[in-house]
């Protein structure tokens, strides 16, 4: 597969991934190894920070993996800002992928909290990965403040129901000069390959994975679909012929110029 | 800045790939709800010729579909034919020896009255590339001297610095033109050898610092007639492309001149014809549902009244392109020939017999 850029970091896999929501940090581990996947997110209030050897963080010390500690749990810029220097200071990146969602029932992102998050963030230094709606002006809006990619939700968090923000992401794909991660709502491979045959240069999957019935072997499929949909993406999809619509010719007129 | 992706094409790789279109790749860009720049190469490739019918009924479903049953307005309003350029095609080139003409302020509100009488809102503002005596200044008055009369200025004269157009904009600017000519980079130096247009880079990030400028609205285009048109359009949807994408609140309009007789003129190096400008006109509908298509009086009256439900969404009427051509000096040199002679009157007539609405006014100054 080709490969992807990011800021200043370069992937061979597609396929970003989340840790939350498996049965053990152990079954964790072998199906993102088994995935494929180089890019991780971990909420940072699910880790011990002052703890080095803190569970979830010890099954991810793979070569394998870049950590992208989020701040799942801000509700405002400013939680989101002291969470973020918080995961600078203790897992040494400054990467994050930027997450505010004030509503704790369909953990809808904050869109005005988040723009303003991701300005300050980025003054700061941050590699900023912010999770938004599928708005197209929000996302060149992110773009224009700094932002190293963009990571439009599918569908809401956790519900597995696929693209249904479609049309948004299309848009959102045409317009984007910077790398567009497809997060949240991707429920099975074929999401996720559809995902990649639209043109989007990443997904994030998390819950499919994590409640799959196996786990590991889900995180290979994923791997598998999200090369699968950029291959073809790359090699120019067939569409369906198309037949004019039985109308008068437009063009006649030519014949008698 | 648009030289950076520029510079990473090479013509004749372009030329080539064009060219090596197949069937296939046609049949592929029309079933395609989005189409990107590849697409954009087999629909104005050879191999899309027996297509067209099929990509004008597209065409004009997309355009209904974004735009309505409307044709909007606009007429040129030339102040000066003085230049300082040499362009081989051109009727105000510096070498041409005809006598030069730059309106005065009396002269400019005088011709702005008979236009705005006309019926027209949207006004097309056109010089030569003389600085010193067309300069910033020159310009920035005659906007402020029309702007009573019309609700949306555009212009179409020198390539600027970024300040000058912020000037511009903040004294009532809504749009600018400015045509690369041609993409071939070499060929563009033969055609312009003299003057600052001769500055091919300068010339070809002007949108750029439009965009930055903040500028409502740009339009692009290439003078179809110096170079092969099918590359030369490919760089044309590039850069709108890229333009698009990097200065994304802005709004961008295309043109499709095709070289017309003027004065000591160059006989056109390509010709294109009829058949071949409406199939870049679909392919640019094809490829960008939002963009503005431009028709002008450079085209003759049967092209222009079948057109008009092909992807057009403006067009020129009445126009002269002389220098105080609507009543200060009718018989002033003009810049090129028109084709379609028929007042403005005549021509939106002709619009709403094809069930089109005739939009004279779309834009308003409290906009700005």
């Amino acid at each position: 597969m080709d490969q992807l850029v990011i800021a200043d970091k370069t992937f061979n896999s597609r396929l970003f991934t989340g840790t939350g929501k498996f049965k053990s940090n152990e079954l964790m581990e072998n199906a993102l190894v088994a995935s494929g996947s180089e890019l991780v997110t971990v909420a940072l209030k699910r880790v011990d920070v002052d703890n080095p050897e803190d569970d979830v963080l010890a099954h991810l010390k793979h070569d394998q993996f870049n950590l992208l500690p989020n701040t799942s749990g801000a509700r405002t810029a400013k939680e989101a800002v002291f969470a973020a220097q918080l995961a600078r200071e203790a897992l040494g990146t400054n990467w994050v992928k930027l997450e505010i969602h004030p509503d704790p029932k369909y953990l809808m992102p904050d869109p005005i909290e988040t723009l303003q998050a991701a300005e300050e963030m980025v003054k700061q230094g941050f590699i900023v990965l912010p999770y938004i709606h599928a708005d197209p002006v929000l996302c060149k809006r992110l773009e224009e403040v700094g932002c190293a990619a963009v990571m439009p939700l599918g569908a809401p968090i956790g519900s597995n129901k696929g693209l249904k923000t479609l049309d948004f992401l299309e848009i959102i794909i045409e317009q984007s000069n910077v790398p567009v991660v497809v997060d949240a709502g991707i429920g099975s491979p074929s999401h996720a390959a559809h995902a990649m045959e639209l043109g989007a240069d990443a997904v994030l999957v998390n819950t499919a994975i994590a409640v799959a019935g196996d786990p590991v072997a889900m995180g290979k499929a994923f791997g598998q679909a999200v090369e699968a949909g950029r291959a073809a993406h790359l090699a120019q999809i067939a569409q369906p012929r198309v037949t004019a619509e039985a109308s008068s010719p437009l063009t006649g007129f030519l014949n008698q110029l | 800045m648009y030289q950076d992706l520029f510079y990473q094409q090479n013509w004749d790789e372009v030329k080539a790939s064009i060219y090596a279109k197949t069937s296939h790749d046609v049949e592929r860009a029309l079933g395609k709800e989005r189409r990107n720049l590849e697409d954009f190469k087999a629909l104005i490739s050879p191999a899309a010729a027996p297509y067209l019918e099929q990509m004008a009924q597209l065409s004009h479903q997309l355009t209904k579909k974004r735009f309505g049953n409307t044709i909007q307005m606009y007429t040129p309003m030339y102040l000066s034919n003085e230049c300082q350029n040499i362009c081989t095609y051109c009727g105000f080139s510096l070498d041409n020896k005809v006598r030069r003409r730059t309106l005065s302020d009396d002269e400019i509100i005088r011709e702005a009255e008979a236009i705005r009488n006309m019926g027209f809102e949207h006004i097309l503002l056109v010089t030569g590339e003389a600085n010193r005596t067309v300069g910033v200044q020159y310009i920035k008055k005659a906007i402020q001297l029309v702007k009573p009369y019309f609700s949306h200025i555009a212009m179409e004269v020198q390539p600027m610095d970024l300040e000058e157009y912020e000037e511009l904009i903040e004294a009532g600017l809504n749009t600018v033109l400015v045509y690369q000519e041609t993409y071939h980079k070499d060929d563009y130096k033969k055609h312009h050898p003299k003057g600052k247009k001769s500055n091919f880079d300068y010339r070809v990030d002007t949108p750029d610092r439009l965009g930055k400028a903040g500028i409502h609205k740009i339009g692009l285009g290439v003078l179809i007639g110096l170079e092969d048109w099918r590359t030369d359009s490919f760089f044309t949807a590039l850069h709108l492309d890229y333009l698009e994408r990097t200065y994304w609140q802005t709004k961008y309009s295309i043109s499709f001149p095709r070289l017309r007789p003027f004065s000591g003129g160059l006989e056109p190096k390509v010709e294109m014809t009829d058949r071949e400008l409406v199939q870049l006109i679909c392919a640019y509908r094809l490829f960008d549902e939002e963009v503005e298509l431009s028709l002008s009086t450079r085209e003759h009256p049967i092209f222009r009244d079948n057109i008009i439900k092909l992807g057009i969404t403006s067009a020129s009427a009445g126009s002269k392109t002389n220098p105080g051509g609507y009543v200060v000096e009718p018989e002033s040199l003009e810049q090129f020939e028109i084709s379609d002679e028929r007042s403005a009157e005549e021509f939106a007539e002709m619009i709403k017999n094809q069930g089109y609405e005739v939009v004279w006014k779309d834009w308003d100054l409290a906009l700005q």
